[in-house]
């Protein structure tokens, strides 16, 4: 393979992240993607709509990980003595070495991060579906909040909350509080989310815009 | 076929962008490019062996430390399951010990296969190894299970004289563990699955 490649042609081609194949960039039809042939990786993922979802259903997790920060997730009684706990509580609840750090660990992975990184995605993708000029440092925010991704673990944290209910059950009864449901929601808001997500497109935007 | 390599490009893999090989920050997003992470194998095995030192100590200490009027208990990871599968929650055991005990020995010897192969060269294709990086990657994760239940349980359980519950030690090197494996994943650069010779004879030009 020795055909020379003018820098021109280079914005045209597109490189498979987890193998390397080369590919000549196409927009794939509506409701289609782009799929890798040789490690079925997702290049290229379109909808006409989706980045008004994203926008959307960003904006919807934003204000639902700050309400069931609030909100008491779990509840317990026992022997006429009550408690109730929201995640703030979980971060405040300083008694010993070990449960600061095990605490504070928790808190960002559960509110901090998915937090961050839907604000970082609203800012990014916000002004891209509003025909506007990029955000100032768009570059740095978008790989800032796909770095996170892994990092934020809201739906692990709702079987979290089931597996703890049942754990004390002899020590006490146990209710879900209104912040499991948010966070039961939040999931599956976040899951849709990441599914319409064209990081493809969303470069490209930001590229072609500068 | 032709790979970027091939093609004397170098790849940008948070955007997918192409640049001439030597080009070493990708103008579009800001990343450093690579053709292929050198140090890949050496950043995966040493985050390997920091993941496993912090996992041997999570079982053999308490996680859960639990002090009621008459009795004070302190469970391990496994004790734990076992408790709660006493009592008939035979699905909540099986969680938490598919995502405690399941997820990371599994996930230690995947990456440890995984790096291997990359020198060694394997009978498995590499799609089917791009598919165990997949995997491994997506459930990951999962085991921060086990430490958010001893967050909640330490922060709700205070119920002054009737009971309350502690961390253990193990809460704390549980959760170091997994995000050092994660950490481990992060630095394997999957290229280097499909660099590796597949059928018969060298693909490299
Ligand atoms: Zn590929
Ligand atoms: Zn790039």
């Amino acid at each position: 393979m020795t055909q020379t490649i003018g820098p021109d042609d280079l914005a045209q081609l597109i490189a498979c992240p987890n193998c390397d194949e080369l590919y000549q960039a196409r927009l794939p039809d509506e409701g289609e993607r782009a799929v890798c042939h040789r490690c079925h990786t997702v290049l290229i993922q379109t909808r006409e709509t989706a980045g008004r979802r994203v926008l959307a259903l960003s904006i919807a997790v934003m204000i639902l990980v700050i309400a069931a920060a609030f909100f008491p997730f779990l509840e317990i009684s026992a022997a006429g003595i009550g408690n109730r706990v929201s995640l703030l509580d979980v971060a405040t609840s300083f008694r010993s070495g070990t449960l600061v750090l095990v605490s504070v660990a928790s808190v960002m992975l559960i509110v901090l991060v998915p937090l961050i990184r839907t604000v970082l995605l609203i800012y990014v993708i916000g002004p891209i579906e509003l025909h506007r000029p990029p955000a100032r440092y768009a570059k740095r925010a978008f790989h800032l909040a796909q770095e996170l991704k892994p990092w934020a673990m809201t739906e692990v944290f709702s079987i979290g909350c089931a597996v703890a209910l049942v754990k004390v059950s002899d020590l006490a009864r146990l209710h879900f509080g209104p912040a499991f449901w948010m966070f039961a929601a939040l999931s599956i808001f976040v899951l849709i989310n990441d599914r319409y997500l064209c990081t493809w497109s969303i470069w490209n935007a930001i590229e072609d815009t500068q | 076929m032709t790979t970027a390599r091939q093609a004397g490009l170098v790849a940008c893999r948070a955007c997918a962008r192409v640049w001439p090989m030597g080009h070493e920050t990708c103008d579009r997003c800001g990343s450093r490019l690579r053709s292929r992470e050198g140090k890949s194998l050496q950043r995966v095995m040493a985050w390997w062996v920091v993941g496993m030192i912090c996992y041997i100590p999570a079982n053999l200490y308490p996680m859960l430390v639990t002090e009621t009027l008459v009795a004070s208990s302190r469970s391990t990871i496994v004790g734990g399951a076992i408790e709660i599968a006493h009592h008939g929650e035979v699905l909540i055991a099986a969680i938490v010990l598919i995502a405690s005990v399941l997820i990371p020995v599994g996930k230690f010897a995947a990456i440890a296969y995984l790096a291997i192969t990359v020198s060694r060269g394997s009978r498995n294709t590499p799609l089917r190894r791009q598919h165990i990086y997949e995997i491994v990657e997506f459930i990951g994760r999962w085991s921060m299970i086990d430490v958010f239940v001893v967050a909640i349980l330490s922060a709700l359980v205070q119920l002054s004289v009737v009971a309350s519950i502690h961390p253990g030690p193990a809460a704390l090197t549980f959760a170091l563990s997994v995000i050092f494996t994660m950490l481990s994943a992060k630095s394997f650069d999957t290229r280097l699955i499909w660099d590796t010779p597949t059928e018969q004879g060298p693909v490299h030009p």
